[in-house]
């Protein structure tokens, strides 16, 4: 009902017939605001609100093909091993967690009984533990039954380093131990706030026991049916050719009444995003293709007279710039970029509040991103809940102008502002792609206009998100003043998201740069509330130490929010698909059908 | 001349070795990381990284990785890929189909087209038809098939919806229909790369046609009655087509090769797509394995042309 209305809404504001600010009040009526994490409500003891799916088939199958075009496709079909969102959605297919995220960021029962809420008895108080109950009578494709075997052995499988399981953190500081065949207790070593994130979502996926036992630990590459999925979800596997093709049949045992509604399922990948959504929007090829990061103008041009249409869903990923506290440019014990250094202008606050105020985010939005994007002073900017309101955000060159006047930065000859000189110049790193550089030259010109010197330098992806120690130009060694990508959130909390710029999460030589918080910012407010956040049980403090973090970046500029990005997909005209923010896309897969 | 084979096979074997020490140093010292996905994602803690990067053994100087990439290649496998977790070789046997059938038809097209017209252009040199020929082919190879590419889906797909732009590797028809199918959906892809080829082999042909026909001995056949079907065939054609055939010959390799645009724009799912995204994904051991594989072949293929030699013209001998 809400994803209906937001995209006909989407659809009125660029047609013209609703302005912008009526959009975003409308949107508060219909509920936007409103995206919560329900196991936070639940262990504050609110009654738990399940999304109701609207999904109208009335019998299993009959719903003929459906044909995915994932322009990257999967390459391998474990979900312990899958590495990017492709591998995992390949997966997905196949394999089912026991809930997964709706499009508010509702748990969503799948092979779970129940939701687990202080009600059913299946959380604790003190946050320390979780019962899930298995929906009884699920069984693997090939026959075997589901049980609480299961649920220990992928806990086991996982959390054994020795596998290399990508899930590996969401099953470490835990224990899984078996209460009955169809029940099992998570015990958290720590009060753990947000507990559904072993078992639950993309890496929640869970395999048989029965045929995964001989390969745990380092037999685990060995393992036949690591290209051979066996599951219990809707679909049954056919064919896999990685980065080609994943193909399914109709699970006819499926554990879910009337569904899957689709006989065959198909997913193809390869090519490029432009050309994925014009085989669904313009030729109808495919019913559905996934990420079409494509600029605006292009879609809109695609979906006139189209096939298809694009989709949106609203989670949390954010463009962004961040700040470098360090210097760069000096190097001490061969770092650069070291501790041990302050960033010369940087440091100065008047200079990244300067900045802030230069990054023209409603003309980025409105040439780059158009209706993917939203514009935003936050750097957490979901579930709703989390969303700091005291926040905002201007783009004024006079603004910025005045307040580096006043720090005194004056102009020099070259129009270059500079101070005990120090030149105001700074290099701006990010990743090569279209909307990036864009973006770095809208950036650019402000900063020319207030007599920032601002050079630009763009770095292969995968050289810029590798986590290669020999290379200079990786966005956590951050050899450069400022640097913009994005971060996706992936889950509807903000623990994970908000953890990395800790004062011990801070890129070094010494942990070869594997620490998340690469501006190297150090703030002991920010220390203590995610110290504090991460143990706290009541969700209304929960939610306000967040908010205290979010408001602390702000106020010292750390990052500069660019866009709040939201995930866009290409989709024909007769699917409904079940998509949410939260989740991979096909991650409710068992709820897509096709509207005659 | 089985002896001249073995000679040739045996001097094949260090540099084959040679390309291989190469192209293993260039992986290695290329930037990138196949577990850099991991690197922004905040479930992934670092140490699985690293857990991985040792399981894969990365981390272990070159000249060893090298050694033991040899060791393994020699007793037939050809390594295991980090991102799709399978073996190489059923990883590359199941791309190859699709890049015979696709890239060999065009091949095929293209030396139909050009063999004809290369040579008829030339009995007719700067006739009307030479003219055009030449002309054509001066279009055909000056635009690039990504170009072309994207026009042919514009035109006849989105616009005339006469035929598919994906291709697919699971037509649910059976018999005739499959036959069908597989033939419409190679269309594009086939005239694409087809018509580049047969351009530039066009200009080939009849240039090599050109060097010939002026010959005495050309004359002399005629001088003695043959007809004009029988010289050109018999004579001239034979003697023209050493050049041609180590052209050909040299293409034959990028048959299995692929086509990395024309595959990319029509996902067909054959070899060079398959390089292409292991390379995007810093896959060492399927880019390794692949281009590997392209320089057997080359030197392979180049054997082959130069046996062909003797076989066309008998005064060459081998030595």
């Amino acid at each position: 009902m809400f994803d209906k209305d937001l995209r006909t809404m989407i659809d009125d504001v660029k047609d013209g017939r609703i302005d912008r600010r009526a959009f975003v009040k409308r949107m508060i009526a219909v509920g936007l605001t409103a995206p919560m994490a329900n196991q936070i409500l639940a262990i504050g003891g609110v009654a738990m609100a399940q999304s109701p799916t609207p999904y109208k088939p009335t019998k299993r199958g009959g719903g003929g093909p459906l044909k995915l075009l994932w322009w990257q496709g999967p390459t391998l079909l474990n979900p312990h091993f899958a590495t990017g969102t492709k591998d995992q959605d390949g997966s997905r297919i196949f394999y089912e967690p026991l809930a997964s995220w709706d499009a508010d960021g509702h748990l969503n029962p799948i092979l779970a009984a129940e939701i687990p809420s202080i009600q059913n008895g299946g959380l604790a108080a003190d946050a320390k533990s979780v019962v899930w109950k298995l929906k009884p009578g699920v069984k693997w494709h090939d026959g075997k039954p589901v049980t609480a075997d299961d649920l220990v052995f992928n806990w086991e499988y996982a959390s054994d380093p020795a596998t290399a399981a990508v899930s590996v953190s969401t099953y470490t500081g835990l224990t899984v131990e078996k209460l009955d065949d169809l029940t099992v207790r998570i015990n958290f070593k720590d009060p753990t706030p947000f507990w559904a994130n072993a078992f639950v979502g993309a890496y929640g996926c869970i395999i048989p026991k029965h045929l995964f036992a001989e390969y745990k630990g380092g037999k685990s590459r060995e393992a036949p049916n690591n290209l051979k999925p066996i599951g219990t979800g809707p679909y049954k596997f056919v064919e896999f050719k990685p980065g080609d093709l994943v193909r399914g049949e109709i699970n006819a045992d499926y554990h879910m009444a009337n569904r899957p509604y689709f006989d065959t399922i198909e997913m193809k990948g390869g090519g490029d995003a432009v050309s994925a959504a014009r085989a669904v929007i313009q030729t109808g090829e495919y019913d559905f293709a996934w990420n079409i990061q494509v600029e605006d103008e292009v879609l809109l041009r695609l979906e006139k007279g189209g096939k298809g249409k694009t989709v949106y869903a609203v989670g949390g990923d954010i463009e962004f710039i961040a700040i470098n506290f360090t210097d760069p440019n000096t190097e001490v014990d061969g770092e650069r970029s070291s501790m041990k250094t302050r960033h010369p202008i940087l440091s100065d606050a008047a200079v990244r509040k300067a900045l802030a105020l230069l990054v023209d985010r409603e003309s980025v939005k409105k040439v780059i991103y158009g209706r993917a994007g939203r514009t935003t002073a936050n750097y957490l900017n979901g579930p709703e809940e989390f969303v700091s309101k005291n926040t905002r955000w201007e783009f004024s060159i006079d603004k910025a102008s005045q307040l580096l006047e006043q720090a005194g930065w004056k102009a020099g000859a070259d129009g270059i502002r500079e101070k005990d000189g120090k030149k105001l110049k700074l290099l701006y790193q990010t990743s090569i792609n279209g909307p990036r550089q864009k973006t770095q030259a809208i950036v650019k010109q402000a900063c020319q206009k207030a007599g920032i010197d601002v050079e630009l330098k763009s770095v292969v992806a995968s050289v810029f998100f590798s986590s290669d120690v020999a290379n200079p130009d990786t966005y956590s060694k951050f050899y450069s003043d400022i640097e913009m990508f994005q971060i996706p959130m992936t889950q509807p909390d903000p623990a994970l998201h908000m953890r990395r710029y800790h004062s011990r999460n801070v890129a070094t030589k010494e942990n070869k740069w594997q620490g998340q918080n690469f501006p190297r910012w150090v703030n002991k407010d920010f220390d203590v509330a995610i110290d504090a956040a991460e143990t706290e049980t009541d969700p209304l403090k929960r939610a306000d130490l967040y908010i205290k973090c979010n408001d602390l970046m702000w106020q010292d500029t750390v990052v500069i929010p660019v866009m709040h990005r939201l995930a866009v997909d290409a989709c024909s005209n007769t699917l409904r698909p079940a998509l949410s923010g939260w989740a991979n896309r096909s991650d409710n897969l068992q709820d897509w059908y096709r509207e005659a | 001349m089985s002896q001249y084979v073995l000679r040739r096979l045996l001097i094949a074997i260090p540099s084959l070795l040679g390309i291989s020490l190469v192209l293993f140093v260039v992986l290695a010292l290329a930037p990138g990381d196949p577990f850099g996905e991991l690197a922004t994602n905040p479930n992934v803690p670092p140490e699985v990284q690293a857990a991985l990067r040792t399981k894969f053994g990365l981390d272990d100087p070159i000249y060893i990785r090298y050694l033991r990439w040899l060791a393994a290649m020699a007793q037939g496998d050809w390594g295991f890929s980090f991102v799709s977790r399978m073996n190489v070789d059923t990883l590359i046997l199941q791309r190859l189909p699709a890049t015979l059938y696709v890239i060999g038809s065009a091949q095929l097209l293209a030396l139909l087209i050009a063999i004809p017209v290369g040579v008829y252009a030339a009995t007719r040199p700067y006739s009307i038809f030479d003219q055009v020929a030449n002309t054509l082919a001066f279009v055909g190879f000056s635009l690039p098939t990504f170009f072309t590419g994207i026009l042919f889906i514009l035109i006849f797909s989105v616009k005339l919806d006469w035929l598919p732009f994906v291709y697919t590797t699971d037509i649910k028809e059976t018999g005739i229909l499959w036959v069908l199918e597989m033939i419409r959906q190679a269309i594009m892809p086939v005239m694409v790369l087809g018509l580049f080829q047969a351009a530039s082999m066009t200009r080939f042909v009849r240039s090599a046609m050109l060097d010939v026909i002026r010959l005495d001995y050309v004359t002399t056949a005629r001088a003695k009655g043959l007809g004009q079907a029988k010289v050109i065939v018999k004579h001239v054609m034979r003697n023209a087509m050493i050049p041609v055939v180590t052209l050909i010959a040299l293409q034959m390799p990028a048959v299995f090769g692929g086509a990395i645009v024309t595959e990319q724009i029509f996902r067909i799912p054959g070899i060079g797509s398959l390089l292409i995204s292991s390379i995007l994904a810093n896959d060492t051991p399927v880019i390794m394995a692949v281009t590997f594989v392209f320089a057997c072949l080359v030197v392979l293929f180049n054997l082959i042309a130069d046996v062909l030699y003797g076989w066309l013209d008998p005064r060459i001998s081998f030595r």
